[in-house]
């Protein structure tokens, strides 16, 4: 299990440097500088984009400013999609810094959801945690869990630990509690997992996927991605590209990293990129 | 029924769908039943049951209720699995139908205010 928490850090701690431009279109009084960020793989662009929002400000004027949102080379990027996941789904080809477009105008509904707080953000990331739990346990670890155990979650992810290390054990002090099962059930119902594609215009692939075979062998990713898209493997450099082939060979029942949608999400990208 | 007339890809459970004939239909583009359920002083829809396309949105769903029921623009609606978590507005009924549907349907329960965390 030792390694599993050096994949669990490297992820957590995984920062993609950026650099903030304005959208070449919105009314400025003086020329605006850009704004260059860490941003962390596991959160949310809203989460963390205050600064880069204060930064923009000081050049426009209050009239000029409806919500903000982020683009990168023409896509509208989702703030509901984990950072990791953003990058890897759209840029990670690209030369870093990552170049994000920010915007205050022309909000596009059809492409994004609307963010007015940081409400929305938590709520979000609550339903995706309850959804991975009703696939894991029936929804009865979070169900028993109570609301203050609930925000301090929410809490670990968003805000504070962006500024302090030491937030990871804290974290996982909370989360274990979602990633528990009773030996005899032998693991969890479900896999929770999403495929994000880069090839498709669908959102994911998202399906039941249990962690054991019928026959009783223990499922790896390389099991899971076969029966989810037969066409992905092997060695379609399209769609997956999965590259160390360990990575395939492993089992989720020491994959400890599905403690939400969106860490397993992030991680198959991870992996799906060769070193 | 006029109230229908707004709502081009959904159809009533009881109109029985003309077979497609086309060869090329995959996955995506059959239709899963929808079970609706108002939730606390939600109205009630008299059609509960409704054939609708796998590949359509959440908000979609959500904006068809609304019309549906003639709610106030600036009335929200919520939709929930489970009776416990609400779904991303931009997901699609058929990954929630695959992964929480039983009895051959998906299960949606819907309310105007937050019923569940």
């Amino acid at each position: 299990m030792a390694d599993d928490k050096d994949v669990l850090r490297d992820v957590w701690f995984g920062r993609i440097p950026t650099c903030f431009t304005l959208n070449q279109d919105e009314v400025t009084e003086r020329e605006a500088e850009p704004y260059y960020l860490l941003l962390p793989r596991v959160s949310y662009l809203t989460l963390v984009t205050d600064k880069v929002k204060k930064h923009f400000l000081k050049v426009m004027k209050a009239e000029d400013v409806e919500e903000m949102w982020f683009e990168y080379e023409g896509t509208p990027l989702k703030w509901h999609y984990p950072i990791g996941v953003l990058f890897d789904l759209h840029a990670s080809n690209t030369v870093l810094p990552w170049s994000i477009t920010v915007h205050f105008k022309n909000f596009p509904d059809r492409d994004l959801l609307h963010c007015p707080s940081s409400s929305i953000v938590e709520a979000h990331f609550m339903s995706s945690i309850k959804e991975a739990d009703a696939l894991k346990h029936k929804s009865q670890v979070v169900n028993d869990m109570q609301k203050k155990d609930h925000k301090q979650l929410y809490r670990e992810l968003g805000l504070n630990w962006y500024r302090s290390a030491d937030k990871f054990d804290q974290f996982w002090a909370m989360n274990r509690k979602l990633m528990e099962y009773s030996t005899e059930d032998g693991g969890f119902r479900y896999i929770p997992f999403r495929i994000y594609q880069t090839m498709s215009d669908r959102p994911f692939i998202q399906k039941l996927f249990r962690p054991v075979s019928p026959d009783g062998n223990v499922h790896t990713l390389g099991d899971l991605l076969k029966e989810m898209d037969p066409t992905a493997l092997p060695n379609d450099g399209v769609v997956f590209n999965i590259f160390p082939p360990v990575c395939l060979r492993r089992s989720f029942m020491s994959l400890t990293l599905s403690l939400c949608f969106s860490l397993l999400s992030s991680l198959f990208r991870r992996v799906s990129r060769p070193r | 029924m006029s109230d229908s007339a707004e709502s081009p890809t959904e159809t009533q459970k009881e109109d029985s769908q003309p077979p497609t004939d086309d060869s090329t239909t995959n996955e995506e583009k059959k239709k899963i039943d929808v079970l609706l359920k108002a939730v606390g002083d939600t109205p009630i829809m008299k059609t509960k049951k409704w054939a609708v396309d796998r590949g359509r949105t959440v908000q979609s769903l959500s904006q068809f209720i609304s019309r549906f029921l003639k709610l106030d623009a600036t009335e929200q609606l919520f939709i929930y699995v489970n009776q416990s978590f609400a779904p991303s507005p931009d997901q699609d009924v058929g990954i929630l139908f695959d992964c929480f549907g039983s009895d051959g349907k998906l299960i949606l329960h819907y309310c105007k205010s937050q019923a569940w965390g």
